[in-house]
């Protein structure tokens, strides 16, 4: 469905997005797991073309069930996204226009790739408000964003993204900028609308709890480079590349964890890479880094669907 | 809202009260009537009578009083020079200067508008900065000298527009454009400053990521959010152009408000001045209001908030 192979992305001197490669199948949750600064959400902007002005963006292959999205024309792109490309951002607060009704918001985007009168639209955004579990859609659809929640808005924001039956949904942070329980209604909705449509969801997350219960597929992002891809299983299981174990030793897990003792975090911080560089980005931190680490890193597969990149063999 | 228009409406009360004392303070200090209206060939008695015939020899307080009762049961006194009600003399020349405002705050909005959305969109780019340089000259030109220029060219070498006085539309257009020109840089560097904020947040993110076309982003999503601060400067500066039209009314013959302010004020003409100055104020609030009701419009935040 989406398959994107050594995306970068440069704002001047700074390189946040070096090589990343992705493929996202039809009806699969995938989860683009990392710190904060990794370049998730600038890998996500970059395939929906909607980086700002004076970043630069390259890539081998951005495809999308067979469109080359790199040969396409802004506008060619703006018939893609919003009809066949659904997004959400992290900020539900700020994301929706304060000055239009939640109405004129979810019918201008049917409008716009289906065409139909205003009523057929209403009565569509009607019923994708009542599918992302909002009481009353009739009451909703003529408030302004300002008088709903986080929550609320945040489903309005799903419910618009839907609202065009897209095959492939971007998720960057959904649950993020909410408070803990609604995360997980607006989790479960995720999960429960991807199993229902049959959405490719491509879920962004610094969360593995959250990766653990929605995600098919997880790409672990460190310091603008995929360094591992696995099923959620395989990942959990057997998590190979070095930063990998680390993100997951550094999670407290009840029960296993005894009172007083010290989480296993990774030492150091992300660095910056310049875009020069070459090599593993995490070898500063690695606790099993070597000379062979200052030079191009292999992409290994250790078993189907389960390929990271290290020099170290398992 | 409703308590919000109350809560103005008793403001707007208060500086107008305000304006009558400090209105009636100024004109007292600038000179004395009688001798005006005397001439200069009057006599010492002659002035003494013509200030007791005006009750100018009455004490301050008490002319004050006098006058604003006479105000407050709708009459704005006689004037010492045209000897005629200042109500006509105001009736006469309010819609000139009421037209050449509206005609003014017209041009503006029409070159402001769209010049301040096209920097905007060329942020940082020489054509933002060629813009900005428009906008920075027509802010340091005196309009008395733009209005030369413009007569020089349109009027008397294109002979395409009247230079003076008003026998038909096309009398507005010139000194119109003028008065357009004082407020066309504040105008235009709003609209590019609330411009810039709003295609950079996150709904107009939003906007493309939903495919809508450049056209929608902009003029639907931007422009409705960049438009407040907009309006609100739009009538503070249509408020300039009614009472500062003296210059361009004197420069092209209009007998409007301004000529008349300009005449009865160089001839310590009391009464009109006075009227003039409160009118002037009262507009003044209405407009400040009117801009805030017309901002409840455009943001729902206003209204329910």
């Amino acid at each position: 469905m989406l398959d994107v192979a050594g995306l970068r992305v440069s704002f001047g001197a700074i390189e946040a997005v070096h090589g990343v490669s992705l493929r996202v199948r039809h009806g699969e949750t995938h989860c683009l797991v990392g710190e904060s600064g990794c370049g998730k959400s600038v890998t996500a902007l970059a395939i929906m073309g909607l980086l700002a002005r004076g970043a630069r963006r390259r890539a081998e292959r951005i495809g999308f069930d067979g469109t080359d999205l790199l040969a396409l024309s802004d506008r060619g792109m703006g018939r893609l996204r919003g009809s066949r490309i659904g997004m959400i951002f992290q900020e539900p607060m700020t994301s929706l226009n304060p000055a239009y009704t939640v109405s004129s918001q979810l019918t201008e985007v049917y409008r716009r790739h289906r065409g139909g009168t205003r009523a057929a639209a209403t009565e569509r955004a009607a019923a994708l408000l009542g599918r992302v579990g909002i009481s009353a859609p009739g009451l909703r659809l003529g408030q302004f964003p300002h008088q709903l929640s986080g929550g609320l808005r945040q489903r309005v924001m799903i419910a618009m993204a839907l609202m065009c039956d897209p095959d492939l949904l971007i998720a960057d942070e959904p649950t993020t900028a909410l408070d803990v329980t609604v995360q997980a209604g607006i989790l479960r909705l995720l999960a429960a609308l991807q199993a229902e449509m049959g959405l490719a969801l491509l879920l962004i997350t610094h969360d593995l709890g959250v990766v653990a219960r929605v995600a098919h597929q997880v790409s672990v992002m460190y310091a603008g480079e995929v360094v591992e891809s696995a099923p959620v299983a395989a990942l959990f299981a057997r998590p190979t590349h070095p930063y990998t174990q680390g993100l997951l030793a550094s999670v407290p897990v009840p029960g296993k964890l005894r009172r007083g003792q010290p989480l296993d975090p990774i030492p150091g911080s992300v660095p910056r890479i310049p875009p020069d560089f070459v090599g593993c980005g995490f070898r500063e931190r690695c606790r099993f880094a070597m000379p062979a680490c200052a030079v191009a890193v292999p992409l290994r597969e250790r078993a189907p669907g389960h390929s990271y990149l290290c020099q170290l063999t398992p | 809202m409703r308590r919000f228009i109350l809560r103005r409406a008793i403001l707007g009360v208060l500086v107008c009260m305000t304006v009558l004392v400090i209105s009636f303070g100024l004109t007292r200090v600038a000179g004395d009537p009688a001798l005006a209206v005397a001439g200069p060939q009057a006599t010492a008695a002659d002035v003494a009578a013509i200030r007791r015939a005006y009750g100018l020899d009455r004490p301050l307080p008490e002319q004050f009083f006098t006058w604003v009762g006479a105000v407050a049961r709708g009459d704005l006194g006689r004037s010492y020079l045209f000897r005629e009600p200042v109500a006509n003399l105001i009736r006469a020349r309010l819609p000139i200067t009421l037209t050449l405002g509206l005609v003014g705050l017209g041009f503006a909005l029409l070159i402001a508008l769209p010049l301040g959305i096209v920097a905007a969109l060329h942020e940082g780019t020489p054509t933002d900065r060629l813009v900005m340089l428009v906008a920075l000259l027509g802010q340091a030109m005196p309009s008395f000298w733009l209005a030369l220029l413009l007569i020089i060219g349109l009027g008397l070498r294109l002979q395409w527009l009247p230079i003076s006085g008003i026998d038909d539309w096309t009398g507005y257009l010139l000194p119109g454009l003028v008065l357009a020109f004082s407020a066309i840089p504040a105008l235009m560097r709003l609209t590019r400053s609330g411009m810039i904020d709003a295609l950079g947040s996150d709904y107009i993110r939003t906007a493309r990521a939903k495919g809508l076309s450049r056209a929608s982003i902009v003029l639907k999503h931007a422009a409705r959010n960049a438009a407040m601060p907009v309006v609100a400067i739009a009538a503070v500066q249509l408020g300039f152009m009614l009472g500062g039209s003296i210059v361009i009314e004197s420069v092209f013959s209009l007998p409007g408000l301004g000529f008349l302010a300009w005449e009865s004020i160089s001839k310590n003409d009391f009464p009109v001045v006075q009227a003039v100055v409160l009118l002037l104020a009262v507009i003044y609030i209405a407009l400040t209001l009117f801009a805030d009701l017309l901002n409840a419009a455009l943001d729902p935040r206003l209204r329910t908030g």
